[in-house]
């Protein structure tokens, strides 16, 4: 199945709405650059209905952010290693921006 | 679609952007040619604020642009005539498929899901 | 698996360049390939030769083409893109009277048809956009 990236900060709203439309189960989102700030608390009901999608946020971008402690579930924290291993472990790669 | 193609890369190509305020409807479109042109198979999917692109009546030449809208109806040509619209995304826009002015397949989520599903490559715009 | 990479974002304007950059470095230290990094649309302006940050900030360019001779990498700038962009070989800066090339070296310019071939080439395309 896919992976879907998203890096827009969720004041971008038709984007993250887009992208969660499009997931399918056995996906996987994995939030980077400024579309980690979706995985505060405040957005969290955003992800709750997701059925079978493992979401993922990555390290570098929450740490620059100042909010590596705020990530709230289902979000899991990789690294890049993990971000390339993803891309792998997904039969595509689909951004969103 | 030829033997030769059916072994190609299926291309989804996703145009989320109005036309002319940034160059992404253009360079998808120009993408897509090159998809077609290299006979890989490519389905193009307009939704957000891409499904503006299938407005007609453009006429670009008083801002220096090349008109879309004409661009996009000589896909045909080239074989390219799988082009879809997110329904919400028209709906959320207030048009109706019908004052299209592209033959386009109107679909809900999960089609979009299959779409996916069924593309081994996806590239937004 | 086979990567290919295209990267529609400039550097500097948006973080999406350097988190293409990061995201190819990390696949070939993991020994993965990348077949092809493809610079469209505002990405063709990482290929700049001119490009001059504070000491104090990456050099994306210049990884870039770091990179690329470590690895072999082929990166191709989209060739309509970069000369309506002003980015230009010294063949392009021939062709269109322009007094300067600022093309990278290990950055060549190239059409669409390359980007066509890294899709038809490789196991992944990942696009970096903004």
């Amino acid at each position: 199945m896919a992976l879907h990236t998203l890096n827009q900060a969720p004041g971008n709203t038709t984007c993250l709405e887009r992208c969660l439309q499009a997931l399918a189960p056995n996906d996987a989102l994995l939030l980077i650059e400024d579309g980690v700030y979706a995985t505060l608390p405040a957005h969290a009901a955003k992800f709750a209905s997701l059925y079978q999608i493992d979401c993922y946020v990555l390290q570098p971008d929450l740490q620059a952010r100042g909010i590596e402690d705020s990530v709230s579930a289902p979000f899991n924290i990789i690294d890049d290693a993990g971000f390339v291993e993803l891309a792998c472990e997904q039969d595509k790669v689909i951004s969103w921006f | 679609m030829s033997e030769k193609t059916s072994d190609k890369k299926r291309v989804l190509i996703i145009n989320r952007r109005a036309p002319y305020g940034r160059s992404n409807a253009r360079d998808a479109l120009d993408v897509t040619l090159t998809c077609g042109v290299f006979e890989m198979p490519v389905s193009l999917l307009f939704a957000d604020d891409g499904v503006f692109q299938l407005l007609g009546q453009h006429n670009a030449a008083d801002i220096g642009q090349k008109n879309l809208s004409a661009n996009l109806a000589v896909l045909p040509m080239y074989d390219i005539e799988d082009l879809y619209v997110c329904a919400d995304s028209l709906q959320q826009h207030g048009l109706n498929a019908d004052e299209l002015a592209h033959t386009v397949k109107t679909v809900q989520a999960s089609d979009i899901q299959a779409l996916m599903r069924d593309h081994d490559v996806v590239l937004t715009f | 698996m086979k990567f290919s990479i295209v990267v529609q974002a400039a550097p500097y304007s948006t973080q999406s360049a350097e988190t293409a950059y990061r995201f190819a470095n990390t696949l070939l230290q993991k020994g993965h390939e990348l077949y092809r990094v493809f610079f469209y649309a505002d990405g063709v302006h990482t290929g700049s030769a001119l490009a001059s940050p504070p000491q104090d900030e990456p050099d994306i360019p210049a990884n870039w083409q770091t990179l690329a001779t470590d690895h072999n990498l082929d990166l191709v700038v989209c060739i309509a893109a970069a000369v309506r962009r002003g980015v230009l070989d010294s063949n392009e800066a021939n062709r269109y009277g322009k007094d300067g090339a600022n093309l990278a070296s290990g950055f060549e310019l190239s059409g669409l048809g390359q980007l066509a071939d890294a899709i038809a080439e490789s196991d992944r395309v990942i696009t970096f956009g903004a």
